[in-house]
């Protein structure tokens, strides 16, 4: 596709959260609470004006079968068209542009949450989506599979350990300038490389923690949009994609699936050279190393760079390019399925110049990447733009 | 075009159990502890001292139960919480003759939706009926559409917070 053949904007967020635990709302109270927040953002009463709703969620995250069933009631949706993606929030995303985009819709609710908290085995949750015949025996946390990525990228990029700690110091960091990140802290070096290892060379403080908390936008026709609002943000290109899924033999070093997504999203922008083209970045960070392997992915540094430009303080609020000034995945809490929506939503407050201490200044156009999350090789990018 | 046959041969119960060919088992166990909440949480506190509760929103001026803190047909917050009675009347039912996972119940259960008294029309609880016969027969010659049931409920040291507070309901005046 060269260009999205409709405009479709952004004209609401909302959200809640986000925090290590929620034990005063259920689910459903956190998503109206979103929901509520997003609709009056828009301007939107969602009992006349919306035509669907779109929602990324994974039943064994919910810990309830088919629980696409459980969402019309809280977000204004009940007798409308309901979508469930079982993917990463960005997909769902995708999802509710490509209703407006082929006629269906005219004003879309995207929904994702996170009750990570809830979940009491996660991390063996996590590796039920390992192979039962050639994995799972193996009885090995899945965040081996961190290690050996990590273990990889910094061989073939030569890049030093003390790299990827900086991604963690600058993303915690920036996250005690944001009111939404569960997880804010002044790190040093020393404090993330020697925290407790993980999955050598990976070590606890270069994991992302799960959060809780819902994140909501309200995406609306561009003629819709103009009426709604004098602050549209524009979606102006969108990817995604998924690599072999195979452990055994899959790519570990590129991140081809956000390669293979940015290419179409920046196709689809009129894009060609992705390093000037941002005023900033919000990349998935689930793991340290990954900012920097998606950084290179996304074509905005050459392969082995990333760590480098880091280092040299390129990526930090006020640098050259900034990188997840929310705190990212790191500072914010990792959100499950909801990642990718806190990732936008970031860029979404920045461009209507709404990101408080954080702004990055005059920002125009933002970039985002998401990613699903152990184990998978998928991933989704979004650029925005406060021009049509 | 062209078709492709495997050789294949059928497995028996005996292969399986002895262990005449390669098996993985791969259990799937999920833990949770889902958050209650506000409307959640409340319905439950009290339902173990023995009360129904619904919450009303004051536009449509629906008694919701089980109770919700927002109104999906509004979309705007409940307003208060209405004291419920424990007695309602029968909207449908069904006896069903296997258990949850498939056995073959000897005294059938007849789970029914039950409008409960005080909340608006429609707005009901999910539970089982007892004493209402012990056959399909005997328990279709009892329960009809628009019975009167009144709770069952544990006694009140037994009581846990939980749905199971109410044994079951049974009709009025058996």
């Amino acid at each position: 596709m060269r260009r999205l053949n409709t405009e479709v904007a952004i004209v609401g967020a909302g959200w809640s959260g986000f925090r290590s635990i929620s034990p005063d709302l259920s689910f459903r109270e956190m998503m109206f609470e979103a929901a509520t927040k997003a609709y009056t953002d828009a301007g939107i009463d969602p009992r006349r004006d919306l035509d669907g709703l779109v929602t990324a969620e994974e039943d064994f995250h919910e810990g309830i079968a088919i629980s696409d069933e459980y969402v019309p009631d809280q977000m204004g949706a009940v007798l409308r068209s309901v979508h469930t993606i079982a993917g990463d929030g960005l997909q769902a995303l995708a999802a509710g542009v490509m209703q407006i985009a082929a006629g269906a819709a005219r004003i879309v609710a995207v929904e994702s949450h996170s009750k990570a908290s809830n979940v009491l085995n996660l991390d063996q949750i996590t590796a039920l989506a390992m192979d039962p015949v050639f994995q799972r025996p193996l009885e090995v946390h899945p965040v081996f599979i961190a290690g050996l990525e990590l273990r990889r990228y910094l061989e073939v990029t030569r890049t030093p350990i003390e790299h990827v700690a900086r991604v963690v110091v600058k993303n915690r960091r920036n996250a005690l300038r944001n009111p939404r990140a569960a997880f804010p802290a002044d790190l040093s070096l020393e404090d993330v490389l020697d925290s407790e290892p993980l999955a050598e060379p990976l070590t606890r403080a270069m994991a992302a923690a799960p959060a809780d908390g819902c994140v909501v936008f309200v995406l609306a026709r561009g003629d819709v949009a103009r009426t709604l609002t004098d602050r549209p943000v524009w979606i102006r290109g969108l990817g995604w994609a998924t690599d072999s899924y195979t452990l055994e033999n899959r790519d570990w070093e590129g991140a081809r699936y956000l390669r293979q997504a940015a290419e179409r999203a920046y196709r689809q922008a009129g894009i060609r050279s992705p390093r000037r083209a941002f005023d900033l970045v919000e990349v998935d960070d689930t793991f340290a190393y990954k900012e920097l392997q998606h950084l290179e992915a996304l074509g905005l540094c050459r392969p082995g760079e990333a760590g480098w430009w880091t280092a040299e303080g390129a990526t930090e609020v006020g640098g050259e390019l900034p990188v997840n000034p929310s705190g990212g995945c790191l500072g914010e809490g990792h959100l499950l399925d909801a990642s990718g929506l806190a990732r936008l939503l970031e860029a979404v407050l920045q461009l209507r110049e709404e990101a408080g201490p954080r702004q990055v200044p005059n920002a125009r156009t933002a970039l985002v990447a998401s990613w699903r999350g152990l184990p998978t090789t998928t991933g989704a990018v979004a650029v925005l733009s406060r021009e049509p | 075009m062209e078709r492709w046959v495997y050789p294949t041969t059928g497995l028996k119960q005996e292969d399986l159990e002895e262990a005449r060919v390669c098996m993985t088992r791969a259990p799937l166990r999920g833990e949770y502890a889902w958050d209650a909440g506000v409307a959640v949480g409340r319905f439950l506190a009290e339902l173990k001292a023995g009360r129904l509760v619904g919450r009303r929103c004051r536009v449509c001026r629906r008694v919701m139960v089980p109770p919700r803190m927002f109104c999906e047909q509004c979309f705007r917050p409940t307003d208060e919480w209405v004291p419920l009675q424990d007695t309602g009347t029968v909207l449908t039912f069904s006896v069903c003759t296997v258990a949850w996972d498939m056995r073959r119940l000897e005294v059938p259960e007849v789970p029914a939706v039950i409008a409960i008294d005080g909340a608006s029309p429609g707005m009901g609880i999910l539970h089982k009926l007892g004493e209402v016969g012990r056959t399909v027969d005997e328990i279709l010659d009892r329960v009809h559409i628009g019975l009167r049931v009144q709770a069952v409920w544990k006694p009140p040291r037994r009581r846990e917070g939980a749905i199971t507070d109410i044994l079951y309901f049974r009709p009025v005046g058996a």
